[in-house]
């Protein structure tokens, strides 16, 4: 399939014209006619006619010319509705285009479909959708993973080149995980948010999914960088990560904490794990042992702030400008938006919101610490593998137990590379994080791209 | 039974920046030709759009707070403010709860002082219209206004009477004015007002007694005296439901400029709980000494100094507090001091009177009108005096008879005659002298 090779193999082939960008794009449909619907990947499809038109249009010479990508469906976008996967939005046209998909489109990338999700990011499956529950490619009774599910199995499956995911407690890495994709939780700040709909903007990160690191790293040499429409975004200049991936990084100081390895942990997913850790130990690094004791507290104070501030940014959905009324949002949007206002009244506000902020706080300090001791941070992705569909819809808990390893690191906005790393016993894909210190996101992926050069495990997929 | 009144005064006032609060978007809701011109994502709330707070807005506040002699906080923030309404597109109005940008002012009054307690910066609402069209009663809203830089002024409860609230509400006005930030035209809504009232029996309940256990809330006010009329309409309802041994309810009421009254709008059961929160789409302000040094040297002349700099011009005090209040009086004033300061005063009598036009007139031209030399010979001006006298001798006796009025009839006639060039002394002298033969 030409939709196996590298980003920069389809641009070369496209430059010396060995491959036909129409072709590419053909194959994406071909993909999406096949297994959108049955695994409810996509929620809109832009018209294939409509896509080769536009590509004729489109300036050969331009860095991402003519790649197909999707987006998760929290963008806001003037070609394809914008839903966030809640019925609210059902047939919400945006006047504008997200800062992401504006840069992307100006690079030559074409967008062709809007991935499902859980509404408004709220989950770690994609049932949460108002359009289908995700179905994980690997396993179609399994779950997906999510928030973004759609962008990441649209990767796995060859329905794009590329997507873009969102990640505010895991949304990018925990699908990126169970899907065997590669996926770039970034520093807080270096992409843009703006046009992409509010879940909790203290933790929001706008990040790519790909087949590869060293797709990541293209992608994201396209997309970071401050933004006058984004307050939040760093002035500080972008690296440039292609180039960053051409030497091997040599000697780094991989951290690892005990604590990340306890009982809530799947066995085999622990195995996997070290086992990763002693790969990168034979390719020449260092293995440390470090601490990460306010981490255990993370996922109490990543469900008190996450809440808090989407029960803030949903309030504009009131049934007065968007169609769709209060009564469509789904039981986990309700329950986070009830758990928000609470948090946030007078009274509870001391209790709980002012509390999180404090241990906010203590956990920038622990990760400094541990980044005085190290260069990187090694942990698990998933506590657990891919569960049965249904199975955390009704468990909502459970569901948030998925975050366990993520929340900590949305909690000190550090970047977050996820790759896949093994298989489980049952057949599904394991995956780990690589967790680096604020806009270390070169040294990250020259690392990803090391390992994945020295293995294969990325370039598996299911069956289908 | 004697009481105290007890007023705290909160000032909304509308910044003329160019562009809006958060956005790129023209800031001018009173001009537009059409309703919802000038909006985008931003102000009209849309997914996905975010704020960038306006760099212009947060100094005009800063220098607002630093006219009104408050202390200007070194890191800031802003906030949530939820609450739901038509005319509030995100759900949330974008505030400062905790961390005003200043803070601890002071105001003085000829009544007394008023503490400023702090000045902060938010954004105004969209404006709701409630119309009929189609003959279907219909609510519109106009999101021309939705996300303009507002900012709020809140003093102390330190406004003792409907007087001191005037004057105190002029000055600041007068203030603002002088920055040039905002134009405060109450009319549509530029600066708009809200005082909260009690009644004390403790006569000393502001000088740190103890205040009063409910407050009333009066909005919709758009003049300072329907201000002072609010205050004076309360405090007789007030003192009359005291007198019965009750207490006035806790509510908001509304101010009715045709009865002067004021009714009940809402009843507060409880303190409203806002979810204030820090906006996390806006990292915090720093407010450096070396910016806050350059929003400093913006400071103009205040107000209260040029009311001693026109005194000591010789203009009399309630004339200068009138020139001052008026920016274009103050600044023609001022160049006909560079002129000629020997007529400052002349010259602000004469703007008060409305004797001169200034907006016609211009300082120049003002000054020779009246630095032409009068006539002051007599032998020029008393043939003419005698012909008018000849040429009305039933006026002349009507003076002789006790009519002193026809004398003022006799001076206006000599100045017509002369085309306004002779002297009042003179023609008064000579005037005397020839009816008293």
């Amino acid at each position: 399939m030409l939709l196996d090779l590298s980003l920069q193999k389809l641009l070369a082939g496209y430059r010396d014209n060995s491959i036909d960008p129409v072709e590419v794009i053909r194959e994406a449909y071909h993909n999406i006619e096949n297994h959108s619907q049955e695994l409810n990947t996509l929620i809109t499809v832009r018209d294939q006619a409509e896509t080769l038109a536009y590509l004729k249009t489109l300036n050969k010479t331009l860095p991402l010319y003519g790649l197909p990508y999707v987006l998760k469906d929290s963008y806001a976008t003037t070609e394809l509705r914008t839903t966030s996967a809640s019925k609210i939005l059902d047939d919400y046209l945006s006047l504008y285009d997200a800062t992401v998909h504006r840069k992307l489109k100006d690079a030559g990338a074409i967008l062709i479909a809007k991935g499902n999700q859980d509404a408004w990011g709220h989950g770690a499956s994609t049932e949460n959708s108002d359009y289908g529950m995700g179905k994980n490619p690997w396993d179609p009774t399994r779950v997906v993973g999510g928030s973004s599910g759609g962008p990441a199995a649209a990767v796995i499956t060859r329905m794009c080149a590329f997507a873009i995911g969102e990640d505010t407690g895991g949304s990018i890495r925990n699908p990126a995980a169970w899907n065997n994709i590669s996926g770039l939780r970034v520093t807080y700040g270096r992409v843009s948010r703006y046009g992409c709909i509010s879940y909790a903007s203290s933790m929001d990160t706008v990040g790519p999914f790909a087949k590869s690191v060293e797709d990541l790293a293209l992608v994201l040499s396209v997309i970071a960088g401050v933004d006058k429409y984004d307050a939040t975004t760093s002035p500080k200049p972008v690296d440039d990560y292609l180039a960053s991936l051409a030497t091997s990084p040599v000697k780094l100081r991989i951290g690892i904490a005990p604590e990340m390895f306890a009982d809530r942990l799947d066995s085999e997913i622990a195995t996997n794990t070290k086992d990763f850790a002693d790969k990168l130990a034979s390719l020449g690094h260092e293995l440390v042992d470090i601490s990460l004791p306010v981490a255990k507290m993370s996922l109490a104070t990543y469900y008190i702030l996450a809440p808090s501030e989407t029960s803030s940014n949903l309030g504009r959905y009131d049934g007065i400008r968007y169609g769709g009324t209060r009564a469509l949002f789904t039981q986990e949007s309700m329950r986070r938006i009830m758990m928000g206002s609470y948090e946030l009244s007078s009274g509870y506000y001391d209790a709980y919101y002012r509390k999180a902020l404090k241990i906010r706080t203590l956990l920038l300090q622990t990760f400094q610490d541990a980044f005085s001791k190290c260069d990187v941070i090694l942990l698990p992705e998933n506590p657990v593998m891919p569960p049965l569909l249904g199975d955390l819809i009704g468990d909502p808990l459970a569901n948030m137990l998925a975050d366990l390893y993520n929340t900590p690191v949305s909690l000190v906005g550090s970047p977050s590379l996820v790759i896949p790393s093994g298989f489980h016993k049952n057949g599904l894909p394991i995956g780990v994080q690589l967790v680096g210190p604020k806009f270390s996101e070169s040294l990250l992926l020259a690392l990803g791209h090391q390992y994945q050069q020295n293995t294969a495990w990325h370039t598996r997929s299911p069956q289908l | 039974m004697t009481y105290q009144l007890i007023c705290g005064a909160e000032i909304h006032v509308e910044l003329k920046t160019k562009s809006k609060m958060f956005c790129g978007c023209k800031n001018d809701p009173f001009h537009a030709a059409k309703p919802n011109i000038y909006t985008c994502p931003v102000c009209l709330g849309m997914p996905g759009a975010l704020p960038v707070p306006n760099k212009q807005a947060i100094e005009d506040c800063i220098l607002i707070g630093l006219a009104l002699g408050c202390k200007i906080a070194k890191v800031s923030k802003f906030d949530r403010k939820h609450y739901f309404y038509p005319d509030l597109p995100k759900g949330y109005q974008i505030s400062q709860y905790d961390e005003p940008f200043c803070f601890e002012g002071l105001v003085k009054t000829s009544f007394g002082p008023v503490r400023i307690t702090r000045v902060h910066m938010e954004e105004d609402t969209a404006k709701m219209h409630h119309e009929t069209v189609d003959g279907k009663k219909v609510s519109l809203i106009d999101f021309n206004r939705s996300s303009v830089p507002l900012v709020e002024i809140v003093t102390e409860p330190d406004i003792k009477s409907p007087e001191q609230a005037k004057e105190f509400l002029k000055k600041v006005r007068d203030i603002i004015r002088t920055l040039g930030v905002a134009d405060c035209d109450m009319e549509k809504g530029g600066m708009r007002l809200e005082a909260n009232i009690s009644l004390s029996r403790d006569l000393s309940a502001q000088a740190g007694g103890n205040l009063p256990n409910y407050k009333v809330e009066v909005k919709n006010i758009n003049s300072f005296r329907f201000f002072a009329n609010a205050l004076t309409t309360e405090f007789a309802r007030h003192s009359e439901i005291l007198d019965r041994g009750e207490v006035p309810v806790q509510e908001t009421r509304g101010y009715r400029s045709d009865t002067s009254t004021t009714v009940s709008q809402r009843v507060k059961e409880d303190a409203a709980d806002y979810r204030y929160f820090p906006d996390p789409d806006i990292p915090p302000i720093v407010i450096s000494n070396a910016w806050l040094t350059k929003i400093k040297s913006r400071l103009p002349e205040l107000p209260t100094s040029k009311i001693e700099y026109l005194i000591a011009l010789g203009v009399v005090e309630s004339t200068a507090k009138i020139i001052v209040a008026n920016q274009v009086m103050m600044e023609y004033l001022d160049q006909v001091k560079t002129l000629d300061p020997k007529m400052v005063s002349q010259a602000a009598k004469d703007l008060v009177n409305k004797k001169v036009d200034y907006q016609k007139l211009s300082p120049e031209e003002y000054l020779k009108t009246k630095s032409v030399s009068k006539i002051t010979d007599k032998s020029i001006l008393r043939p003419i005096i005698e012909k008018i006298l000849s040429d009305n001798p039933i006026a002349v006796a009507d003076y002789k008879a006790g009519k002193q009025n026809a004398f003022g009839f006799f001076v206006g006639a000599v100045i017509k005659a002369t085309s306004g060039q002779a002297d009042p002394k003179t023609v008064h002298n000579i005037l005397t002298a020839s009816l008293s033969i």
